[in-house]
């Protein structure tokens, strides 16, 4: 299910690039807002927990998400490289679950490791908030990689659509519109992190309304993506 | 010894038909697929390597499908036409990633570079190769596990003279060894130079097959149109009818030329010259009317 040669031309890929640089960005701002915030204000877990959950888990970790999850296989599609892994006597499901896996280690060492860290910037790990919302942001990146990747093997423009989906879903309607909180990633994952921490972590979905949707998304995503690929057509230039 | 058969294959994309009804059976040795461009054989091409499902009938190697069917690609090496390629890797880490994709080592992705000729610029990055170069690795890579059927789409498009002949040497090397090799191109010179068997697509459809010999003759025997315009056209048209190698002549009183038709291409391109000299007549404008590579082709559907 997982080949090694199509998992290091993906990290080369996804890290070799600029795109390396869009990756450290948002995690470096993190840092940043934490370290400023923690020199203004003090320690204070309301406030740790109000950066990590509105900037961190409701921003960053969707839009690491997209750049890893989109970036593992959509520019390859793009120009066509992809053909050089698709002439081969791989398993087209394994393609797409090594690129999977390759998407969410990224996801995660850019999102949640800074994640942990600004938590301990901000309050020391006061009231496990650290810990909550790293463990949140590390399932969030198996659910936004998933998804991300998918939308990469169906969709020219996945970048586009990604961010619409992490910014104007997740950000906005997940924090506005309740009924769309049910729908969203981020939430699920706040369910797993209130597990851990309690009450500075809140959710909108049950831990295991939350749980199941996080299996579904990530697994049907990733069954999809590798059907996806059986059948990709690649266009001649003609 | 792999045979690649095409059986009724049509494909069309919305209402576009881009192969129409195609059948033909690719053996050992080189075959050249030539037409103009837009003529569907890069759509061909793609569904002969199992990238496009025809939209009806069937394309098989040695009995097995192409399309869907990972494991075929055991005996399929494909040379795309599109120049992306893991440009960030040095040749030999692509090649060597090529190898490790069909369950081969580093010897392989060795025995590959060292067939193209690559091994002096194999630890350089690709993106600093030139087309040349590039194609060659691309070939090491199609050649790493060692195919029956090779797949090369266009692949001489913009190879200076030398690359191209080394690449014909390979080439007909591979077809010599009884590998089935089939490569693309719209130029009618390079077919002719490599394939011992050629086959022409024009319109998405199966124009021609034969060897080149047949081909040759069907373009070269179609009548040629020219425009001429001259000092004196009439007396220089009476004197070109009355030669067996033009089968008309149009006065055009608003061009202010002639439009010839010659049937005898050789005997009339000596002809026109010696004509006008005869008659002290001078030739202004002497151009080939029809000479574009669509209304070459289109003489062969009609053969």
């Amino acid at each position: 299910m997982y080949d090694p040669t199509v998992a290091r031309l993906t990290y080369r890929g996804l890290l070799g690039r600029r795109r390396a640089l869009i990756l450290g960005a948002l995690p470096v701002l993190l840092i940043v807002i934490s370290v400023a915030v923690r020199g203004f204000t003090g320690a204070d877990d309301q406030v740790a927990a109000d950066v990590l959950g509105g900037f961190a888990l409701a921003t960053m970790v969707p839009i690491i998400g997209v750049i890893a999850g989109t970036g593992a296989i959509g520019p390859e599609i793009d120009d066509g490289s992809v053909v050089y892994l698709l002439a081969k006597p791989v398993k087209r499901p394994t393609i797409i679950f090594t690129k999977l896996i390759v998407a969410v280690a990224v996801t995660m060492a850019f999102s949640a490791v800074p994640t942990f860290l600004a938590g301990m910037i901000l309050n020391g790990n006061g009231q496990q908030i650290a810990v909550a919302y790293t463990v949140a942001a590390l399932v969030a990146s198996i659910a936004y990689a998933a998804l991300f990747l998918l939308l990469g093997t169906i969709t020219r423009h996945a970048v586009v659509f990604g961010l619409v989906y992490a910014l104007v879903w997740e950000a906005l309607f997940g924090t506005l519109v309740s009924g769309a909180k049910t729908l969203s990633v981020q939430q699920w994952s706040l369910a797993v992190g209130h597990k851990v921490s309690g009450d500075l972590v809140t959710s909108d979905v049950s831990l295991a309304t939350g749980t199941v949707l996080l299996v579904v998304v990530t697994v049907a995503a990733t069954w999809f993506a590798g059907q996806k690929l059986r059948t990709l057509t690649l266009a001649g230039e003609e | 010894m792999s045979t690649l058969t095409i059986d009724h294959v049509s494909r069309w994309f919305g209402n576009v038909v881009a192969v129409n009804d195609i059948t033909m059976t690719i053996g050992p040795g080189v075959t050249g697929l030539l037409g103009p461009n837009g003529a569907g054989k890069s759509t061909l091409i793609n569904m002969m390597g199992g990238f496009l499902a025809p939209s009806t009938g069937s394309v098989t190697l040695d009995g097995r499908p192409t399309w869907r069917n990972e494991e075929i690609y055991q005996h399929i090496g494909i040379v795309p036409e599109r120049e992306a390629m893991y440009d960030f890797l040095t040749g030999r880490e692509f090649v060597v990633a090529n190898a490790e994709l069909h369950g081969l080592g580093d010897r392989a992705a060795h025995r590959a570079l060292a067939t193209v000729e690559m091994e002096y610029a194999q630890d350089r990055k690709i993106s600093t190769y030139s087309k040349g170069m590039r194609q060659r690795v691309k070939m090491a890579s199609a050649l790493v596990h060692d195919p029956s059927l090779l797949l090369l789409d266009e692949p001489f498009n913009g190879m200076d003279p030398r690359q191209r002949m080394q690449l014909m040497d390979l080439l007909r090397r591979m077809g010599d060894e009884g590998r089935t090799v089939l490569f693309s191109s719209h130029i009618l010179e390079e077919v002719e130079q490599l394939a011992s068997h050629i086959e022409v697509i024009v319109a998405g459809r199966h124009a021609a097959s034969g060897d080149f010999r047949r081909i040759r003759r069907l373009m070269t025997d179609r009548p040629h149109r020219y425009l001429v315009r001259s000092s004196d056209d009439r007396v220089l048209a009476a004197a070109l009818i009355a030669d067996p190698s033009t089968s008309g002549i149009e006065v055009d009183l608003q061009e202010g030329a002639l439009h010839i038709q010659a049937i005898d291409f050789p005997r009339f391109t000596a002809l026109l010259p010696r004509v006008a000299r005869e008659h002290g007549i001078r030739l202004l404008t002497v151009s080939p009317s029809d000479e574009s590579l669509e209304s070459v082709f289109s003489y062969l559907v009609a053969a």
